[in-house]
């Protein structure tokens, strides 16, 4: 039982560091210009990136049920004539509801800094920690359901309570995925994992990075209210979830909160491919790495939406009392991913 | 190394002085006077905790003081961490308590009660104001600083006994106004009580077999116990130092006490004392048992998972202000006892710096607690008293009349969300790495455990962001539902302050975590004894550097990066804009039916629906459906009645069997007491002759 005790070094629990100094946390710190470029390169083509994205997702999806479609630049369209609209407060509502476009897409841009979409390599990478990309994204919820009940209607308060409750069944399958990924990994550093994984390919197809991928999959839908969970596109009060809670706004926080949506599907599905399919992500700080990242996250991405706008053709919302045994199916791959994992991993050596 | 000595004396002065104070000054003096000892003695404490926690060591005996036992007291880095926290946040409710009681509005009317006549006293003679209550609360104060200050099993006890009456006292204050208050006061009585016959009896085994009653002779004699006796005893202690903590299932007292207490007493209450029974576990398992098996501290991650996920469903459910947030601290307490299992758990198995690193996260966790929950109850106590409502289905609309306090409860509710810029997200940050990367120490025991506590650490953050949408969305914002809460003005300046102090730490907490760690490290090798590892430095980063993981987050930079983010934007889209345009006001989409009132908007109960829904089988709400008709046709409806409520299901299923048994015994019993005086002679009789053959065959 003593063996393998006190010989271990720690620096307790708490460590210090100021905090500007790029720290090594299973890749190499010496991020330069190129580093700096690579996080505004992801927040870029996160920001500019997501309404194309969608775009691409409602053609793929016009073309499917044999319509033309408006084309992948409509959103884009839709948002730029909303920002030139004048800014409308309804009557009785407060700060909460005024800040929360604004918090939303803030959550994603500080989350599509953190996570390696494009190079593990930047001067962030150290922070990039899975729980906190996790915790910034439900904190966007959260702020989008204290608007929905800020505005008094029933739609507002229906709408944040659904979502609420939606959230808290995801979170238990998301933070178990990331302790699945981070068993081989041996930390939850999203980049270390990300690199480590690129290095061992060997990891994804196991058993457990299988398992950990189609739990995640499933939360990503669920956090991003696509269908089966919510139907992005409806507007009927007995269905409607995301749709419920932004039913005041109007104008340029209307176009704020449609962005935000947007972005948030563009990150995850980023982080999605970031995690299960590392190749090309830039792991050295070189800019010919970064261009080829930058290509390659446009295919990963665009794929992925692919497959997920045929899904949905395919597929029907399923009722709202039904989601949590969705849900509860994929906690249940998350908790399989873990005992893989550990058992995988030589039993916890 | 004299400091400590003068500050506890300070301490105490200043505490006897208060309670003098309260009973000797008029009442218009009497509150400033009692709320600024009291403070003192807050601060007093805190001085002392602080002392503590740069590693300076103080222990005394006074063999006269207490009869039997004498006084043994000795301060440690552990007994800091827990002072230090008592302390700041006794100053901190000690400025709010002066000014909730000070101008005391005739709030909670109720004029079918006691109707107001000329004889009634003016503001601040009842309810905490009153005398009584005056004279007790900087004595319960005191006693909260002092408990972790105790060496010896007799001292402790006595401690302990003394804050469970104060507590219970000053629970009872506002008796006279509300019947509820006096049931709330029976069950926390019976609770503590029973607690305290189960640590009785746990640390009279210990010091028996130990061959003494301070904690250095039972430190020393630990060891000699066989492994029966150490187990039954720390399950003795930890049922009821959990008991005290709020744990499921011994939690039963805190959703009545903290509810029906005055609002300071449930800040103190919520955020110190339960404290004290996270202290008295880590003392007992760690530092007097010495560690210990795997299967203690596997219950204790057991006790914690259930409490965590029942006490938050309870909360979620809850339409009572303050009941929520009470539920919410059983919850916290549960998170806290997962990480002190799970730290146990990893002792157990030789893994000490794991052990540390669990312990640091529910140590950090506890001060968390504290200082969001001690914010959260003074904000719900400024709500109460200014409307006189605890109902969130009649609340609403408050962030225009209450602006102060609908911020400070906001930024309380963020610290209990566990989400990035509060200062719960930091330490449930901690628990969860110490969690995830505890996998590396061998068992199957815990790879089974792990997952499943990250799984309840995870469902109780995602159910607690629920609750609190709930309790701030529905209680703070939209519009007011009932015209108490449409005529709610600020609370005074004075409760502003005190509960401005907490949010100061809140802040502190959330933003630079590693300004703590110097403490935080001493406190935990106090614990758990050397943790084989340099001293840690403070800074403004949080991280985890173990032998082959690490991890790092920077809770500054973070918060940094979003406000940062969020002012780019809110004012971009208002520069692209190519004109300057001022905001419209419009009227709420009404699908055409007219402006909605605010019957229509959504209440608590609805928003807690689909969760109780999803729920159900846990929860097993009971609903009621009554259906009056008109005489003259079944068809035609005259009345519909509607009743739901979901009530603790613990408390249904473990205790009404339990009284409904002691009662129907308490029924039959009475037949043995017939009044005949022969029959009485003739059981002390029987009883003295069974006596006697039990000690002569038996012994």
């Amino acid at each position: 039982m003593e063996a393998m005790s006190t010989s271990v070094p720690i620096g307790t629990a708490l460590t210090a560091g100021t905090a500007g100094t790029a720290g090594t946390a299973g890749t190499a710190g010496t991020a330069g210009a190129v580093g700096y470029a690579a996080v505004a390169a992801q927040i870029l083509v996160v920001v500019a990136g997501a309404p194309l994205l969608t775009g691409w997702m409602r053609q793929v999806r016009a073309r499917l049920e044999g319509r033309a479609g408006a084309g992948v630049l409509q959103p884009w369209r839709d948002t730029r004539k909303l920002l030139r609209k004048e800014s409308i407060t309804p009557v009785g509502t407060g700060p909460a509801f005024r800040a929360a476009p604004a918090l939303l897409v803030a959550t994603t841009v500080v989350a599509a800094a953190l996570v390696p979409l494009l190079s593990t390599d930047t001067p962030v990478s150290s922070h990039a920690d899975l729980i906190v990309v996790v915790a910034l994204i439900a904190l966007g919820t959260f702020a989008l359901a204290l608007a929905g009940l800020d505005t008094g209607t029933a739609f507002g308060g229906m709408g944040a309570s659904r979502e609420m409750t939606i959230a808290a069944l995801v979170e238990p399958t998301i933070l178990l995925s990331v302790f699945a990924l981070s068993i081989p990994a041996g930390t939850t550093n999203i980049p270390a994992i990300v690199s480590g994984a690129a290095h061992e390919p060997a990891r994804l197809a196991s058993p457990a990075g299988l398992l950990a991928a189609a739990a995640l999959a499933v939360a990503v839908i669920a956090e991003t209210g696509r269908i089966p969970v919510d139907n992005p596109s409806t507007h009927l009060e007995l269905t409607m979830i995301h749709e419920a809670m932004t039913l005041e706004y109007a104008g340029p926080d209307l176009a704020l909160v449609e962005l935000g949506a947007q972005m948030r599907l563009t990150l995850l599905l980023g982080l999605l491919s970031s995690l299960f399919a590392p190749w090309a992500i830039a792991t050295s700080g070189s800019w010919a790495a970064l261009a080829i990242a930058l290509v390659a996250f446009a295919a990963k991405v665009c794929v992925l939406a692919a497959v997920l706008a045929a899904a949905e053709v395919l597929w029907a919302k399923v009722r709202l009392f039904r989601v949590p045994e969705l849900l509860a199916g994929s906690f249940l791959l998350a908790l399989l991913a873990v005992a893989a994992s550990y058992f995988l991993n030589g039993a916890g050596s | 190394m004299s400091a400590i000595p003068v500050a506890l004396a300070t301490a105490t002065g200043l505490g006897g002085a208060g309670a003098l104070a309260a009973l000797v000054v008029p009442h218009r003096a009497r509150v400033p006077l009692v709320g600024a000892l009291t403070a003192g003695v807050g601060a007093a404490g805190a001085a002392v905790g602080v002392t503590a926690l740069t590693g300076t060591h103080w222990s005394a005996e006074f063999p006269n003081v207490l009869p039997l036992g004498g006084t043994y007291l000795a301060v440690d880095a552990l007994a800091g961490w827990f002072m230090t926290i008592a302390g700041a946040v006794v100053t901190a409710v000690a400025v709010y308590g002066v000014g909730y009681a000070a101008g005391r509005p005739a709030r909670r009317p109720a004029p079918e009660c006691r109707a107001p006549g000329p004889g009634v006293p003016g503001p601040g003679v009842r309810g905490l104001g009153s005398r009584g209550a005056q004279a007790v609360l900087p004595l319960f104060a005191l006693s909260l600083l002092l408990v972790p200050v105790a060496a010896s099993v007799s001292t402790f006890l006595a401690l302990w006994e003394a804050m469970a009456l104060g507590s219970l006292l000053l629970v009872l204050a506002d008796h006279r106004e509300r019947p509820a208050v006096r049931r709330a006061g029976v069950w926390y009585a019976v609770m503590t009580h029973l607690g305290l016959v189960l640590l009785l009896t746990g640390f009279a085994l210990f010091a028996a077999d130990a061959g003494g009653e301070t904690f250095a002779a039972l430190r020393a004699g630990a060891h000699t116990l066989s492994p029966g006796v150490r187990g039954l005893v720390f399950v003795l202690v930890a049922l009821a130092f959990t008991s005290k903590a709020g744990a499921v299932p011994l939690h039963t007292w805190l959703p009545r006490a903290y509810p029906e207490a005055p609002d300071p007493v449930s800040a103190l209450m919520s955020a110190t004392m339960v404290n004290l029974g996270v202290y008295g576990l880590v003392r007992t398992g760690f530092d007097l048992l010495g560690g210990g098996t795997a299967w203690w501290w596997l219950g204790v991650l057991a006790l914690g998972g259930l409490s965590a996920v029942y006490g938050v469903l309870q909360a979620a459910m809850a339409s009572d202000l303050k009941r929520l947030v009470a539920y919410s601290s059983s919850e916290n307490m549960g998170l806290v006892l997962i990480g002190v299992g799970a730290s146990g758990l990893f002792a157990a198995h030789g893994d000490r710096p794991q052990a540390a690193l669990a312990l640091a996260a529910a140590l950090l966790h506890v001060v968390n607690h504290s200082a969001f929950k001690a914010l959260l109850f003074c904000a719900a106590g400024s709500v109460v008293r200014a409307t006189g409502l605890r109902d969130l289905d009649r609340l609403g609309g408050l962030r225009a009349r209450m602006p102060w306090t609908a911020g400070l409860f906001a930024l309380g509710a963020l610290g209990a969300v566990a989400l990035p810029p509060g200062n719960g997200f930091v330490s449930e940050w901690l628990l969860l790495q110490s969690l995830i990367h505890g996998l590396r120490v061998p068992g199957v025991a815990v790879a089974v455990v792990l997952p499943l506590s990250v799984a309840l650490v995870a469902l109780s953050a995602g159910i607690a962001a629920a609750a609190f949408v709930k309790a701030l969305g529905v209680g703070f914002f939209a519009r007011p539902r009932d015209e108490r809460a449409a005529a709610a003005r600020e609370a005074p300046p004075l409760m502003l302050v005190g509960a401005g102090l907490l949010a100061v730490g809140v802040v502190a907490l959330a933003v630079a975590p590693g300004l703590f760690a110097d403490g935080l490290g001493r406190a935990v090798s106090a614990a758990t004894g050397p943790t084989g590892g340099g001293a840690p430095r403070g800074g403004g980063e949080l991280g985890v550097r173990l032998a082959d993981v690490s991890a790092r987050m920077s809770p500054l930079w973070v918060v940094a990066a979003l406000t940062a983010a969020t002012l780019l934007a809110a004012g971009l889209p208002r520069l692209l804009a190519r004109r300057r345009r001022r905001r419209v006001h419009a009227r709420l989409w009404d699908c055409g039916g007219g402006a909605p009132t605010p019957r229509m908007a959504y209440t608590a109960t609805s928003f807690a629906e689909p969760l109780q829904r999803v729920f159900d089988d846990v929860l097993a709400p009971e609903q009621d459906v009554d259906i009056t008709p008109v005489r003259e046709s079944a068809y035609l409806v005259d009345r519909v009645r509607f009743q739901r409520s979901v009530p603790d299901r613990i408390e249904h299923r473990l205790y009404e069997p339990v009284l409904r048994g002691l009662d129907r015994a308490g029924r039959a019993a009475r037949r043995l007491a017939n009044g005949s005086v022969h029959l009485y002679l003739g059981y002390g009789f029987a009883g003295l002759v069974v006596l006697l053959l039990a000690l002569t065959t038996g012994w």
